[in-house]
């Protein structure tokens, strides 16, 4: 495998990274959709999934399960074609995106090759990320025109004129980032982000001079919100409203895909938070020797983590929980203790970061669904031409002036 | 072969069967498709040339939004297949072979001057580069598209608009 | 390397096509579409000159040529509503006199 690594560097080295991105993805985003349910359900007073495996892990599988086994329906008047195209292209197009954001700082070496954590450096990141988001409108569109139903169809051109409105705010609040770090890559993004200012203060694009980039964030996550069809903006899709939008006729693992096709690209604009406006891989305390303590903070947090739910598993109720969920905890325990080693430490403090910060904003993702009323469709409009274009146009002249004031 | 020829051929076997498709197809939302096909195909032809920003603008700007209003249309108007033209045989006996031998003649006679052309630069194409000549050079017909946008926008509405 | 000969047939190819569906299809979206396509095939003959050249002046030319297609796109479409809500067809041989 060395040699065959050395032979073709590029190719094998690609192929294992997008192999294990891939597998990573998936799991990720089948256990993404338990912890909105927990979540969603625990803000609600009640438990979410509970029954199927211990505290309802088992569950995606479950759910993955019955997708595999239900009757696929396509409409007898449909567009054969596009009606099958169009998940598939909602799918893919959410699922690559995860291709272009770096995880960490440091190169590791797979078959002898040393390679950075990241799929494909490519010198414009942002904008083929863009590139790629806009292209996804069309497995909305052709989703509803497709199902040859009145339902669908007005659901999907509601939705994709929600998704082509949004765009612009999400793109223009974006420019200010761009202005302040002069590139278009993610790296250099994240690199023009370190530094400490006062010895304390990260240099992330939310707090750095020249302008704090807040109103930024703001616009910008409110326009992912809506990009990405999520509640309050998740009116062409609801239920009730609509039958259920644009996949109203899509069955088994048609609509699965929509679904998974969803979960994606909230994962990548939850990425893409962290690397614009929140510094990355880069850890928020300083890296004096002072503060190297810090280092082993995701090693601890791994092995308290792991011991805690160790504690809780073993008084479980039922007896499978009482074996799962303790060899789960020691599982994430000894992940922590793998952290601690010498070589480890230094690769995994940046996809630490990285990775809590993700998770941070997908828990204020389902938080805010499980927590806001659904926006009427001309109050969606409304905010998103009248309130957040303005409101990222003004954020792009306010940093332009500050960038061009700076000595 | 090198890689970029092969890529090159891809990406050309790709436009060229989706603009056959475009002119084949019968429903103008299959026509849509394929023209959606042949401008990622050509992206993929300016990412060979080096330029990758007009690749990614491309992408965002033309597949990503003027095609959507062209979907977008299709769909409010509910268009439906296209019934048989009226036009002469004619035109098809005679006009087809007559375009075949015009893109032979074209061909040739490209391939005929391609010796006097100079050799090519290599490398990418920074965004900066882009960037300084559109906004120093031409800032004036920059400024001027952007009058032209508004109008296309206010003109838009106002004939679109339905009387009530 | 590939010369830039190949790109130009590749232009000259896709720019007679659009002439073919132009002067063929019946439908008025179509016949947009087909414009469109046009308009890209020159995209990619300036990009390759631009390339030969060495000079980016033909890489700013398509950018102005992608917004005016942008601007030409939405205001000829809504000209296709109207047409479509007036007479009815979206047939460019029922649009070929004043009277309705």
């Amino acid at each position: 495998m060395t040699a065959l690594a050395a032979a073709h560097p590029l190719l094998v080295v690609s192929l294992v990274k997008i192999i294990v991105l891939l597998l990573l993805l998936m799991t990720a985003l089948a256990y993404l959709t338990w912890f909105e349910r927990k979540v969603v359900a625990h803000i609600q007073s009640r438990w979410g999934p509970y029954r199927v495996g211990p505290h309802g892990l088992l569950q995606p599988v479950a759910d993955g399960l019955k997708f595999l086994f239900k009757e696929d329906v396509v409409p007898a008047a449909a567009d054969k074609f596009v009606f099958v195209l169009a998940p598939f292209l909602t799918f893919s197009l959410a699922v690559s995106t995860i291709a272009l954001i770096p995880f960490g700082p440091s190169d590791i070496t797979i078959f002898g090759q040393r390679t950075p954590l990241q799929v494909a450096n490519v010198s414009i990141g942002l904008l083929f990320l863009f590139a790629l988001t806009s292209i996804g409108v069309y497995g909305v569109a052709l989703a509803g025109w497709a199902s040859n139903s009145k339902y669908s169809l007005l659901g999907a051109l509601r939705s994709s004129a929600q998704m082509v409105s949004y765009e612009l705010s999400l793109t223009l609040s974006v420019v200010g980032v761009l202005l302040m770090a002069g590139t278009l890559n993610f790296r250099e993004i994240i690199e023009a982000q370190r530094g400490f200012a006062w010895g304390v203060l990260p240099k992330w694009n939310l707090f750095a001079a020249p302008l704090p980039q807040v109103l930024g964030f703001v616009c910008f996550f409110t326009a992912a919100i809506a990009e990405t069809n999520r509640l309050p903006f998740d009116l062409p899709e609801a239920e009730g409203e609509l039958g259920a939008g644009f996949h109203t006729e899509y069955s088994s693992f048609k609509f699965a895909m929509f679904f998974i096709g969803e979960y994606a690209s909230m994962v990548t604009v939850s990425c893409l938070a962290a690397i614009l406006f929140f510094g990355g891989w880069l850890s928020p305390f300083p890296v004096t020797h002072n503060w190297s303590w810090t280092q082993y903070i995701p090693a601890a947090g791994f092995m308290i983590a792991g011991i805690a739910v160790i504690v809780y598993g073993v008084r479980y109720s039922t007896i499978v929980g009482r074996f799962v969920l303790p060899v789960l905890g020691l599982v994430v325990a000894g992940l922590g203790a793998l952290l601690t080693l010498p070589g480890a430490i230094e690769v995994a403090q940046g996809p630490f970061w990285f990775l809590f910060k993700v998770v941070v904003f997908l828990f204020i993702y389902v938080w805010v669904r499980g927590t806001l009323p659904r926006f009427r469709y001309d109050q969606l409009m409304t905010l998103g031409w009248k309130v957040l274009f303005p409101l990222a146009i003004v954020n792009v002249v306010l940093t332009s002036l500050a960038v061009a004031a700076r000595p | 072969m090198h890689v970029e020829m092969v890529l090159f051929f891809v990406l050309a076997a790709m436009a060229i069967a989706g603009a056959v498709n475009l002119i084949v197809q019968r429903h103008p939302i299959h026509s849509a498709l394929s023209l959606i096909v042949v401008m990622v195909a050509l992206a993929g032809e300016y990412l060979l040339l080096g330029s990758e920003f007009i690749a990614a603008i491309q992408i965002i700007v033309y597949a990503g939004a003027i095609m959507v209003l062209f979907v977008f249309v299709i769909m409010l108007l509910n268009a439906g297949v296209e019934e048989r033209t009226h036009a002469s045989r004619m035109a098809q006996y005679v006009g087809l072979p007559a375009a075949a031998l015009l893109l032979v003649e074209l061909v040739w006679s490209i391939r005929r001057g391609a010796a006097a052309l100079p050799v090519e630069v290599s490398g990418a194409v920074s965004t900066r580069q882009l960037a300084t000549l559109l906004f120093r050079d031409f800032v004036f017909p920059f400024e001027l598209t952007s009058v032209l946008i508004l109008v296309a926008i206010i003109g838009a509405i106002v004939l679109a608009k339905r009387e009530t | 390397m590939v010369p830039v000969s190949y790109y130009l047939m590749l232009s000259a190819a896709l720019f007679g096509l659009g002439v073919v569906g132009f002067v063929f299809k019946r439908n008025i979206i179509t016949l947009f579409m087909c414009i469109e396509l046009m308009l890209n095939a020159v995209n990619l003959a300036f990009v390759a000159f631009s390339r030969m050249l060495g000079q980016l002046d033909g890489q700013v030319f398509v950018f102005f040529v992608i917004v005016v297609a942008a601007a030409e796109a939405a205001v000829g479409l809504a000209i296709v509503i109207l047409i479509a809500r007036n007479r009815k067809s979206l047939n460019v041989e029922r649009v070929d006199s004043l009277k309705l």
